[in-house]
């Protein structure tokens, strides 16, 4: 049991001025220019809620937000169950495990506009390895440039690329933490290999794999380098997610108010789906 | 070998590959890669890594990078280290609201904050410098290393500190004698991660820099924009990047499963 203390205040306090002078400020000129708009000068005019009715109604925003959701949900549907069943087949001791552990993990510490530009090398119809291998060898017309399906399979590729080792290792680390009597009581019982897989594993991997999903849905929610270097959201719109559609709006078109309306409403959406998951974790936490 | 390790060599088959393409074309030159294809470099050169090591801008790409990364780990574990110990072993006024608030900025698209960072930062003086990008990755590396480190704390029992005290410890000779050394490898795991997410963002780095700060990966764009498409250039640039990666995952590699689950198993 904690003990109440007061005084750990003072513990938190440089974390707190510090996180507080990184997003409290920002957020608040975010929420000045949400309501105003401006024509430079720093003259402003109030509008009220103007700017968010105009995102919420437009088919631009619900366009973004619907490849947006799509690009999540694929993502996850095939790095979750990817990653449970590489961390199930990964050896659990000796020589290898460092080997895998640091190789599966090496394309998480990479720029992500390096990985970006590395994909997009990679893919090069002509020039690349895949682009070659698909093009001269396989025979598909594949152009990123060209074809929005070739660009979708292209960033979801890059992006299971990118993390489903994240997955790994988490549910690695959930696995390796089952001690060895479990499985011989299974063994003893002449349980199957689902039912150690559905009443060992997967109860032991609970807690992580909450987390791995919500880091996941978290971090390809708010994803902009890797697709913006790989496609640009091309070809046309059809990979402008909805980062890179409020870069567009905020630094392209330097529309203020509405990309700050925009920013409050994708902000509220990916909190409101976080504290979801994060309700679910401490609700098993409290147990 | 059992049938099941096929999985994973497959999968490290698949990560390898477009980082192999990519060191591959570092060594490759410019018009090797223009004429065609070709698995392993014909004409293997080093031109491409000569161009970086003597041209300031591209140097000091690196260094600025590595600076900032730094000073951004140092903060971030200074302040995490206090702030993870009280919520870890205190309960006090508006501590779950407090702890979920700080998670809340992990959540915050960097997107979302280019324009209101680069103002902010302007307006305290501070654009362009290496505390600038410092100060702006605290915003999602702090709430991560407090995440962290509250998660190995919390699996040192309490028993722990009052055994110190009694045995007439202060509270700062315990932390730095006792306890620090204790949860030493939750020290090394945070500081990795936020080495490691300061060192691959991208959009706030660019955003806050122009000259004298200005990240290797920002200097990168430059190049495959302005000055013709240099693939091998790029392709050295980029291998370059990987580097500093690959060194401190060799140094937490026995902690990186546990570290990825944030001290929680």
């Amino acid at each position: 049991m904690k003990t109440v203390n007061q005084r750990a205040w003072f513990f938190v306090l440089p974390v707190l001025l510090l996180v507080a002078f990184n997003a409290l400020v920002p957020m608040m000129t975010v929420v000045n220019y949400s309501v105003q708009e401006t024509f430079g000068d720093n003259l402003f005019f109030w509008e009220g809620l103007r700017w968010f009715e105009q995102i919420l109604t437009s088919e631009r925003f619900h366009a973004a937000l619907g490849r947006q959701f799509l690009f999540t949900g694929i993502i996850l549907l095939i790095e979750i169950p990817l990653g449970i069943i590489i961390a199930l087949s990964m050896p659990r001791k000796g020589f290898w495990v460092p080997v895998c552990l640091v190789t599966m993990a090496l394309p998480m510490l990479i720029p992500w506009n390096v990985v970006g530009a590395m994909w997009n090398i990679f893919t090069l119809p002509r020039l690349g390895l895949a682009g070659y291998f698909l093009n001269e060898i396989v025979g598909i017309n594949y152009n990123m440039t060209q074809s929005p399906l070739a660009a979708w399979i292209t960033i979801i590729v890059m992006d299971v690329w990118h993390w489903t080792s994240l997955v790994v290792l988490l549910c690695y680390a959930g696995l390796v933490s089952i001690p060895d009597a479990y499985y011989q009581a299974a063994k003893i019982d002449g349980a199957s290999n689902w039912s150690v897989f559905r009443y060992i594993q997967l109860p032991k991997m609970k807690t992580v794999l909450t987390i791995a999903i919500l880091l996941r849905f978290m971090d390809s929610f708010n994803i902009y380098t890797e697709p913006f270097v790989l496609t640009g959201g091309g070809p046309g719109n059809s990979t402008t997610l909805l980062s890179i559609d409020l870069v567009k709006i905020a630094l392209g078109q330097f529309d203020l108010g509405p990309a700050a309306a925009m920013s409050l409403i994708y902000f509220a959406i990916t909190l409101l789906v976080s504290w979801l998951f994060y309700t679910l974790m401490t609700r098993e936490d409290d147990k | 070998m059992k049938p099941r390790y096929l999985i994973p060599i497959l999968y490290i088959a698949f990560l390898m590959l477009p980082i192999y393409w990519l060191v591959a074309m570092s060594f490759k030159t410019t018009n090797e890669i223009l004429s065609g294809f070709s698995l392993f470099p014909q004409t293997f050169t080093l031109e491409n890594y000569r161009v970086i090591f003597t041209t300031p801008s591209w140097y000091w790409g690196y260094i600025n990078s590595i600076i900032y990364v730094s000073i951004n780990t140092v903060i971030s574990i200074a302040v995490a280290l206090p702030a993870a110990y009280a919520f870890s072993r205190y309960r006090f006024l508006g501590d779950k609201h407090l702890f979920f608030w700080l998670l809340t900025n992990r959540m915050a698209p960097a997107a979302v904050f280019a324009l209101p960072f680069f103002q902010l930062y302007s307006a305290t003086g501070l654009f362009d410098t290496h505390i600038a990008v410092a100060l702006a990755h605290c915003l999602f590396n702090i709430p991560l290393a407090v995440w962290i480190l509250e998660g190995f704390m919390s699996g040192v029992p309490k028993e722990l500190d009052e055994t110190a005290y009694v045995d007439g410890y202060s509270f700062p000779r315990f932390f730095t004698t006792i306890f620090l050394p204790t949860i030493k490898a939750g020290v090394g795991v945070a500081a990795f991660f936020c080495f490691m997410f300061s060192w691959v963002e991208l959009l706030l780095a660019k955003t806050l820099t122009a000259v004298n700060a200005k990240p290797i990966a920002a200097e990168m764009t430059k190049t495959a924009s302005s000055a013709g498409y240099e693939l091998g250039l790029l392709a050295a640039a980029g291998t370059l990047t990987i580097i500093p990666g690959a060194i401190v995952i060799y140094f937490v590699r026995n902690y990186i499963a546990k570290g990825f689950a944030l001290g929680r198993v």
